[in-house]
């Protein structure tokens, strides 16, 4: 284990994270991990890395960091504007951070979410099998809280790796179309004919009462019918609505079971998309079906293929 | 219960592309539960099932999308669910001391009509299952609550409430392991730790467990 970085300023709210915990929501833990796991996966593989392994997670305003030594760093996701030394740092593009150069952002241009890796992967504390933060239990990452002016951050593995490995600008996601595609949810049904259209139809927007559990989205009124539903097991993707008509998009550190109606779950495929919205943007869905879904999901787990040849 | 009829029953529904909920009842009941349980524990053991998290009457499955479908799957967990369950080993049983003065505790008298003594008792009265862990880590639903304390949740819920907050809402109670928001009506505290991060799962109940309250005096 090596020092690699040293917080100068943390940011807005700066986790470590990985892929999650997924085994452990049977035990009532949410699977947590990286919101928009195709980028996290992408800086992974950019800096040379297995795609599980940890990075930090930028949100909106992203850090100041210092090389404490040499790296091959790779940011991928929300485009927070990376600078080094005031300069305009690449996205989706494995560069050397040098000894004492600074990392900074300068302002969200586009999504909500900037993943960064650094050739070996931090090391971080490890709960249930995964150094993801949960910041509600406090577990995880750096002793389960957000990263603090002066926290040391070190690699895992010190490991060589070539900078200028890139994902080609037509793999990149578009942040900016936020159209999150869609199936129907086990109570569909509970929304009346005109409701579901609205749902479907309109443009949701994304409330102030948002964070790595859900998403609250505000915009036309929901007609619900029925009582709530027995608990039941959830999954991120879910949209909850509750008697406020409010839909609740969960999000990765989710609640696990809940007795809300749930009219749709947003398909693996967007979940990337999800991941990276912020208070105040715009939102629709789009219903499709789980064949389309399945297309989907081929055609996206292949956007990474070029980067995870040897 | 003939393995037709409980087959017929059972209802499959797609959450996401790469989940489902196979819903065996819609009813509070022991019996559907202790199904649930079994057949979460039987669709864990397929190579197809990532994670199967068993509710008071359901099951929701990941699966993996490579390796099965929403209608394969659902074909295979309606064949699982018509066997018999094997017979339910009883769960352990924890004793929770309560110090009932929650701040909801006289609310809950009044729109029962009866004075706080009897609440105690009756809160104090049954052994409760548990029906499942969820929601938050540590948090278990127990139930079922004496027809006579049935209240539905809080008109608005608390932004936040303070973990250890024992709570009732419709034939369910339930202790806060965390300080998370919520909607139920707080009738009294207990020490007992629930959420336990340095275990696996991190836990104190787990499903199936029996729970018996007993008021304790104020410290």
């Amino acid at each position: 284990m090596t020092a690699v970085l040293r917080v100068v300023k943390p940011g807005l709210l700066t986790t470590i994270q990985d892929l999650g915990r997924p085994g452990a929501i049977a035990g009532g833990v949410p699977p947590g991990g990286a919101m928009d796991r195709l980028a996290h996966r992408a800086a992974n593989l950019l800096a040379g890395n297995p795609a599980g392994d940890a990075t930090l997670e930028c949100t909106l305003v992203g850090p100041s960091l210092v090389a404490e030594r040499s790296c091959v760093i790779a940011i991928a996701g929300g485009d927070l504007s990376p600078k080094v030394g005031g300069r305009d740092a690449p996205m989706w593009t494995a560069f050397t951070l040098a000894e004492g150069e600074t990392l900074s952002f300068a302002g969200r241009r586009a999504g909500a979410r900037a993943y960064l890796a650094v050739a070996g992967g931090f090391e971080a504390g490890r709960w249930l099998g995964s150094r993801s933060t949960y910041l509600l239990a406090r577990r995880g990452g750096i002793e389960g809280r957000a990263l603090a002016e002066g926290d040391m951050l070190e690699r895992a593995v010190d490991r060589d790796v070539e900078p200028g490995r890139s994902l080609e600008e037509s793999l990149r996601p578009d942040y900016t179309r936020r159209v999150l595609r869609a199936m129907a949810g086990p109570q569909i049904r509970r929304l009346d004919t005109a409701s579901r259209r609205a749902f479907f139809g309109e443009a949701w927007t994304v409330s102030t009462q948002s964070d790595r559990m859900g998403a609250r989205l505000e915009g036309p009124e929901l007609a619900m019918s029925g009582e709530d539903v027995l608990t039941f097991g959830l999954v991120a993707g879910a949209i909850q609505v509750p008697r406020s008509g409010q839909p609740i998009l969960l999000l990765a550190d989710h609640q696990t079971a809940g007795g809300y109606p749930v009219v749709a779950t947003v398909v693996s495929a967007s979940m990337p998309i999800a991941g990276q919205l912020a208070p105040g943007d715009d939102v629709r869905f789009e219903l499709i079906t789980a064949t389309q879904a399945r297309a989907l999901r081929v055609e996206q787990a292949q956007r990474l293929a070029s980067l995870s040849a040897p | 219960m003939p393995p037709a009829r409980s087959t017929q029953r059972i209802r499959i529904h797609p959450l996401g592309d790469t989940a489902l909920v196979a819903e065996l009842g819609s009813r509070l009941d022991t019996a559907l539960n202790t199904r649930a349980i079994a057949l979460g524990a039987a669709l864990r053991k397929r190579r197809d099932v990532r994670q199967a998290v068993a509710a008071y009457a359901s099951v929701t499955v990941h699966f993996d999308p490579e390796q099965t479908t929403h209608e394969s799957l659902g074909g295979a967990i309606k064949r699982l669910a018509a066997k018999r369950p094997k017979m339910e080993i009883p769960g352990r049983l924890h004793r929770i001391p309560v110090v009932y003065d929650g701040p909801d505790l006289q609310d809950v008298a009044d729109a029962t009509r009866m004075p706080v003594a009897d609440v105690i008792a009756l809160h104090t009265r049954p052994i409760y299952r548990v029906f499942l862990v969820g929601f938050v880590p540590g948090w278990a639903y127990l139930g079922p609550l004496p027809e006579e304390l049935e209240l539905p949740r809080r008109a608005t819920p608390r932004v936040q409430v303070p973990a250890g907050s024992v709570a009732i809402a419709g034939r369910q109670t339930g202790i806060y392991p965390l300080a998370v928001p919520g909607g139920w009506h707080l009738i009294g505290r207990s020490s007992v730790r629930l959420f336990l991060p340095d275990s696996d799962p991190p836990s104190l109940f787990r499903a199936g467990d029996r729970v018996k309250f007993f008021a304790a005096p104020a410290r």
